[in-house]
């Protein structure tokens, strides 16, 4: 059994996308170190409730690191100091007694904060409606293994294809960069035979629609992919560029 | 203009400036080492690279260069800093494999250019910008960069600005050297390591020679007796173009 822990919590608070916002303090007393972030910050939400307090808005949603709801800058990090695992994934058992845990919103100008802790990510879904997916007619499914494919790029796709979408790449780029994100998107089509179609229109419009919505400029320094939950390679990014590049000098 | 208007574009636009500069300082790091084999030799390069068509041309496109990388890194920064949001982190950390000069580079770049802001005053201006004019500065042939080399490293806050001016080089060439590859869609996981590698190993060879090079240019400054030798190299060889060694005073003028 791990030791309960007492420590401050440092919450950035702000009640609507153009209110001010501000940090509150609380003070959590005797939390069990096997208890998960979001847990805590159930706990804490209870107690507010209990209070007559507004509680704290999060994102969450599946809990077991899949869905990429959960967010929260916790400490400098995103997703916290735990590396290749969500804020969900998260344990108290990280901290120490008499810690001050700081947990802001990720900060981007494309992700504008909703209420407290919660920003709005819709930015990511107008990407992919941009061209983050293959175009097929229905019917008969046919069979899997009808084209050929490598391990290698299986591979290589399937690696992409883990993005979960949650934005922490943007948040901890210092340039409030997409690139991370959309590589992947990209990716996970671009090596296999189905994606390839599409490939030159898909990479030109989803680059477009980064950039039209605010994000920044990728300068490689590398800290998306440190702090992606799922490990997603600063190699996508190369593919990125190089699919881009030619789809351009193809025009 | 899809190198202008497009995130990736603009990127590339970076990369390859960066890349044409970073063979620029290479170039320029072997001609320095040649006034340290042969300061005859070196005089010739300078007169080489005078106020003829191709180095006036060679200039034009390197100034080009500096101005398209530096002016893009101010309007990239800038669309950062607005991309980022108004509202900064209350704490952030650099990940571990994160390089430091990676988020650092407009502030390197600022350096580096503060030490050639200094560097042509002390040497472009005197030399190619003089035989461009058909004047001299201080009475000294354009194409006697050796004379030029003893006046600016006779100062001692010369060396000062130059080793620091190379040190945000080396930083600045270390991300920057394999960032125009990865930008440039040249990247993969197999090269990322060789790139990184390389860069490293680039950047110190180039920076240590340039200090090497101003260590030694100020020590032959601030000797006497090269002194001695170079004011009667001077004296004896007049507008004639000085075809002496620092250290044979006694040489002949062309």
């Amino acid at each position: 059994m791990d030791k309960n822990i007492s420590f401050k919590l440092k919450v950035w608070r702000q009640a609507g996308p153009k209110e001010k916002g501000n940090f509150e303090t609380y003070e959590m007393q005797d939390i069990p170190g096997d208890t998960s972030f979001l847990e805590m910050l159930d706990i804490l939400n209870e107690q507010l409730v209990d209070k007559g307090e507004e509680p704290i808005v999060f994102d969450h949603d599946c809990r077991e690191g899949i869905c990429g709801m959960c967010s929260l800058y916790v400490n400098g990090h995103p997703h916290g100091p735990a590396t290749g695992a969500t804020t969900c994934q998260l344990y108290m058992r990280r901290f120490n007694d008499g810690d001050t845990i700081t947990v802001e919103p990720w900060r981007s100008a494309a992700f504008p904060v909703i209420k407290d802790l919660m920003v709005d990510r819709n930015a990511f879904d107008k990407i992919q409606q941009a061209g983050g997916y293959i175009s097929f007619n229905c019917g008969g499914a046919q069979d899997a293994n009808a084209i050929p494919i490598s391990k290698v790029d299986a591979d290589e796709a399937m690696d992409a294809a883990a993005c979960i979408g949650c934005g922490a790449c943007v948040a901890a780029c210092k340039n409030g960069s997409a690139m991370l994100f959309v590589s992947a998107k990209v990716s996970q089509f671009a090596v296999l035979p189905q994606g390839k179609i599409e490939a030159v229109k898909r990479v030109k419009a989803m680059v477009r629609k980064m950039d039209e919505l605010g994000f920044g400029n990728c300068t490689n320094t590398g800290a998306c992919a440190a702090e992606c939950p799922k490990n997603i390679s600063l190699n996508n990014i190369a593919r990125l560029n190089r699919e881009f590049i030619c789809a351009k000098f193809k025009d | 203009m899809w190198l202008s208007k497009s995130s990736v574009g603009r990127k590339v636009v970076m990369s390859v400036t960066g890349l044409f500069l970073i063979l620029f300082v290479t170039f320029h790091v072997l001609m320095n080492a040649v006034a340290i084999i042969s300061p005859s030799g070196y005089n010739a390069v300078c007169h080489f690279l005078g106020a003829n068509w191709y180095a006036l041309a060679g200039t034009l496109v390197l100034a080009a260069g500096f101005v398209i990388h530096i002016i893009l890194s101010i309007i990239i920064t800038l669309q950062n800093k607005k991309a980022r949001g108004n509202d900064a982190y209350d704490v952030n950390k650099r990940p571990k494999n994160v390089e430091w000069a990676s988020q650092n580079m407009l502030a390197l770049g600022i350096i580096v250019v503060c030490f050639i802001v200094v560097h042509l005053i002390q040497f472009w201006y005197r030399m190619q910008w003089q035989e461009l004019n058909g004047t001299e500065f201080g009475e000294i042939n354009p194409a006697n960069g050796v004379a030029f080399l003893d006046l600016a490293f006779s100062q001692w806050y010369t060396l000062v600005i130059y080793l620091i001016g190379f040190a945000a080089l080396w930083f600045h060439m270390t991300h920057g050297f394999w960032s125009a590859f990865q930008s440039l869609g040249t990247n993969n996981n197999t090269w990322m390591p060789r790139l990184r590698c390389t860069a490293t190993i680039w950047a110190t060879i180039v920076c240590i020679l340039f200090a090497v090079e101003g260590v030694v240019f100020t020590l032959r400054a601030n000797c006497p007796e090269c002194k001695a030798a170079q004011e009667c190299v001077n004296a004896n060889c007049g507008d004639a173009e000085p075809c002496t060694t620092v250290e044979n005073c006694n040489a002949e003028c062309k």
